[in-house]
């Protein structure tokens, strides 16, 4: 009798706990859901024009499909009236300012990955860089702001200051102008984001690497390759494939960061797009915290907007991500 | 012929008799040879000569030593931290364990065969050819017609001539480890080692293994580590008997089975324990 | 095949003696080239590192030895007021206090929910559910910060408000409050620990699971009485490592937590953290050598230290139960 209902209460406990997982797991959903849906309702105000959504899905008007997007807020430079700001400068900042970084980034960490996995004796040095890894993967980004304001915008104050610069090259107006320090530009933008995403471009890269079966390794060892021969013919275009999409989640890392960028002082208002390295600009991620943190309703519309713009470009990385590893994975035909 | 008897924790000395009556040309001499894992120590005053164009096998009960005795003659164990070799290894006159020998050049002597088959994930072509090119340049022609001897040479050609820039992944189990034996001919080497090379294939693929190796020794020295007594017996000439990290008895493989010298040898080769 | 192959064989040596050797010294000259050019990327990760020690140490020293800056009243003081009038106090303790305050609300959403979800995707899911939740729950890992400070200001706020106000007649919850930024922190966190805490519990080996089922255990006893256990120091590892990214995470903060510096653990009210004063000092026209300025990179320091505190406990615990079950 007894036992029974210790049976009962064990299917029971066993029962409960599945609704509670199931529970849990639909509530993580659902706020994903729901950051989606408030986003896009708030940010729909700038992104799509009412008028012409009412012409075609109430009166069939087809034509006007082209007009529902408002195609302004894409092309206008920030502004201080709301119906007139954009997220021009924003958006050709962010990908310079992310190409720059992937240059960087990419074979930097990808080089660190081969030279631990492929390369580096297993020392205590070696357990040191890759604790040091480890360890930078959890440093908060503004950190990484700091470190960049002093050593790119700054330069630790070896070249006069970025006003007043000891050193530069080229005339101010050529696309090729590069000055030291390099204030408030792409190059140190794209160089503090590179701080802030190398250590994870080095782990994912490692565990791509790791992925390789040693019996390749060895196989092409044994036939008297040398370790680079080895590594980058065999080991690393079998690990390519995982280092891309490590790659590209890094570059969206990236893409999402303002708090390093913030600490250089980056400015919001921008009236014209960078014309070399050292220009100033600004990237989405810190346009949408500005408006943001304006106390007017319309602001916070654009600031939904630009992040519905911001998450679509995220999605199409990841996109890109997906699909090369999909296309890369296929065995050779 | 000198009776050698070497008796348990005594470690054998011999020079391998052979079937033929020319004088033997010896490709690998091995004297007072020991390994260690750290402080594990894994092979004990090993001295045998291996013989030119014989196939060798070396036999014993798993963590005997003998696959670590192979992973030293091309130096593979440089892989493992903490292994490390004292005594004499000599490939003709060079001294393998010499930290200035270069493992470049002792690799593409020594071929290696491994346990699992492991090709390239790339054409069967470009698997054939990544080992040649590595070290020479070759006229289009002449690699063209190495990969084919090479292939030849395993056996495989008549199976994948028509499909050399297919995938080598594509091909069975049997088909990749012989596509691995051409991979390891196709650099030219004088010894092949062999970590039992067979014991990831069904029986088929092994006979036809067995049968490429047997036909091979006419060209290469060959020593393959197994665990297959049968298998020694059928593909090798001389046959080592490793235990414990020591090297029990070495000799004829004939003898060896039918007239072991040593009791553990019998009990082994009798299948008493192993 | 018999004599073909041994004629191949040696046709095939021949021709593999053929080719035009490469020169070894080349080949050797570029191994060892390659080898430093790669050792020296290697080491640019121990650069970095000395780097923000090095300058946060420099501007950390010239803080303290500022005439106005006490360093027992920067460690223990509990006053922080570094912009008001002419009294100015900086004792870190209110920045600690409401950091603090947030990245417990954050555990408090994101532990119970992301090991809950782990459980669940680790021990009850089948292959499809698997493979559907494992990439929406990583969206929420990709999406970048600054978007859920905005959720927290202008979504969970509200809610929270509105949830109050509904029950018991007033907002309670200010217009900036430790709570909202903390939930929405805690859903930022969330996917680092359930996605952990699924890797640790699915390195736990099935021959223990067999033992328990065996045993005549419930999946609930399995999952809770014999993985959970086995994966606990991988799951504390997840929870550390979490909680590092809750203390340094700037821009949720800066947008919803609010600006006020004070000791309080009421999530209703507003609190400022050591990356919300950060960015209040860099956004404006501190000089850039001034006192206040300073004690940003003083700030910083401790925030420095905190977390690599947290990240080094998180690592070792994760090396832990990787060298027990890989």
């Amino acid at each position: 009798m007894s036992n029974i209902s210790l049976q009962t209460k064990r299917i029971l406990k066993n029962r409960a706990f599945l609704a509670l997982c199931l529970l849990s797991t639909s509530a993580t959903i659902l706020i994903l859901a729901l950051l989606i849906v408030s986003i896009i309702l708030q940010g729909s105000h700038f992104l799509f024009n009412s008028d012409a959504l009412s012409a075609v899905f109430a009166h069939g008007e087809l034509s006007q499909i082209p007009k529902i997007f408002r195609w302004d807020f894409l092309t206008n430079f920030a502004s201080r009236f709301p119906e007139k700001a954009g997220i021009y400068a924003a958006i050709i900042g962010s990908v310079w300012v992310c190409v720059i970084c992937a240059l960087l980034a990419l074979p930097l960490g990808i080089g660190t990955a081969i030279y631990l996995e492929e390369f580096a004796p297993k020392n205590r040095w070696t357990a040191l860089i890759d604790f040091n890894i480890r360890n930078l993967a959890g440093v908060p980004s503004i950190v990484y702001g700091i470190l960049g304001l002093t050593a790119f915008t700054r330069m630790f104050g070896l070249f006069g200051s970025d006003k007043n610069s000891a050193l530069a090259f080229g005339p101010d107006d050529a696309w090729w102008h590069i000055q030291f320090p390099f204030g408030q530009g792409l190059l140190a933008g794209g160089l503090t984001l590179m701080l802030v995403v190398l250590p994870i471009v080095i782990i994912s890269s490692r565990e791509a690497l790791r992925a390789v079966p040693s019996s390749l390794r060895q196989a092409s060892l044994a036939i008297g390759a040398t370790p680079w021969q080895t590594a980058s013919k065999i080991t690393l275009p079998a690990a390519i494939p995982s280092i891309l999409t490590g790659a590209i989640l890094a570059m969206s890392r990236a893409m999402g960061e303002a708090a390093p960028l913030l600490v250089l002082g980056i400015p919001v208002f921008i009236a014209n797009t960078p014309d070399n390295l050292n220009d100033n600009f600004t990237v989405l991620p810190f346009q949408i915290f500005n408006w943001a943190g304006r106390p007017q309703e319309s602001f916070h519309q654009l600031a939904a907007s630009a992040i519905v713009v911001l998450l679509v470009v995220l999605i199409c990385f990841n996109g890109v991500a997906v699909y090369l590893r999909q296309k890369l994975r296929k065995p050779m035909a | 012929m000198p009776e050698t008897r070497p008796t348990l924790g005594q470690p054998a000395s011999a020079t391998l008799p052979t079937s033929s009556p020319v004088s033997e040309q010896v490709t690998l001499r091995v004297k007072d040879f020991n390994a260690w894992y750290g402080a594990f120590h894994a092979l004990h005053n090993i001295t045998m000569d291996i013989p030119s164009q014989r196939v060798t096998s070396l036999i014993g009960p798993s963590g005997c030593g003998k696959s670590t005795f192979l992973r030293w003659i091309n130096r593979m164990n440089d892989l493992v931290p903490n292994a490390r070799a004292e005594g004499v290894m000599q490939l003709d006159q060079d001294d393998v364990l010499d930290r200035n020998f270069d493992v470049v050049e002792l690799r593409r002597r020594v071929g290696m065969v491994f346990q699992k088959p492991n090709p390239f994930p790339k054409s069967i072509y470009e698997n054939i050819a990544f080992g040649p090119r590595l070290h020479k340049r070759f006229h289009r022609s002449d690699l063209d017609a190495l990969v084919e001897q090479s292939l030849r040479a395993a056996a495989i050609w008549d199976e994948v001539k028509d499909r050399l820039h297919n995938s080598a992944l594509g091909l069975s189990g049997g088909q990749q480890q012989r596509l691995c034996i051409a991979r390891a001919i196709a650099v030219g080497p004088e010894v092949l080692l062999m970590d039992e090379p067979c014991s990831a294939l069904d029986p088929r693929s092994t006979a036809s293994v067995e049968a490429l190796i047997r036909e091979l020794r006419q060209t290469f020295t060959i020593v393959v580590v197994t665990h297959n007594m049968q298998q020694a017996a059928r593909v090798s000439d001389l046959t080592a008997f490793f235990f414990e990290g020591k090297l029990i008895e070495a000799g004829a493989t004939d003898g060896m089975f039918t007239n072991p010298k040593n009791k553990q040898t019998e009990d082994y080769v009798t299948g008493r324990f192993g | 095949m018999s004599a073909i192959s041994a004629k191949a064989a040696s046709s095939a040596v021949a021709l593999a003696r053929k080719g035009v050797a490469r020169s070894d010294a080349i080949r050797n000259a570029w191994e060892f080239v390659i080898r430093g050019l790669l050792g020296c990327t290697a080491l640019i990760s121990i650069a970095i590192t000395v780097g923000i020690i090095g300058i946060l140490l420099r501007e950390t020293i010239a803080f303290i030895q500022l005439p106005e800056i006490e360093l027992t009243d920067f460690l223990f003081g509990t006053t922080w007021s570094p912009l008001l009038g002419a009294e100015k106090h900086f004792g870190i303790w209110p920045l600690i206090c409401g950091t603090f305050l947030v990245s417990v609300v954050a555990a408090m959403t994101a532990i119970p929910l992301g090991l809950i979800t782990a459980i669940y995707l680790s021990e009850y899911a089948t292959a499809s559910k698997r493979a559907f939740l494992k990439p929406v729950i990583e969206i929420l890992a990709g999406v970048p910060t600054v978007v859920y400070g905005f959720f927290a200001l202008l979504v969970i706020t509200p809610a929270l408000q509105g949830a109050c106000n509904f029950i018991f007649g007033t907002p309670i919850f200010s217009g900036y409050n430790a709570g909202a930024a903390g939930i929405a922190v805690g859903i930022m966190i969330l996917p680092i620990v359930a996605s952990l805490s699924e890797d640790a519990m699915q390195s736990v080996p099935r021959s223990l699971r067999e033992g328990a089922y065996a045993l005549g255990s419930t999946k609930f006893d399995v999952s809770v009485k014999v993985v959970t256990p086995a994966a606990l120091s991988g799951i504390l590892a997840s929870c550390f490592l979490a909680i590092t990214r809750a203390i340094g995470e700037t821009m949720v903060v800066a947008l919803a937590a609010g600006g006020l510096a004070h000791m309080t653990l009421n999530p209703a009210d507003q609190v400022q953290t050591m990356t919300a004063y950060m960015v209040q000092i860099f956004l404006g026209d501190a000089p850039a050598f001034g006192v206040e300025n300073l004690s940003s990179y003083a700030v910083a320091m401790v925030l420095f230290i905190l977390t690599l505190v947290l990240s080094i406990i998180g690592n070792i615990l994760l090396n832990r139960y990787r060298e027990v079950y890989e």
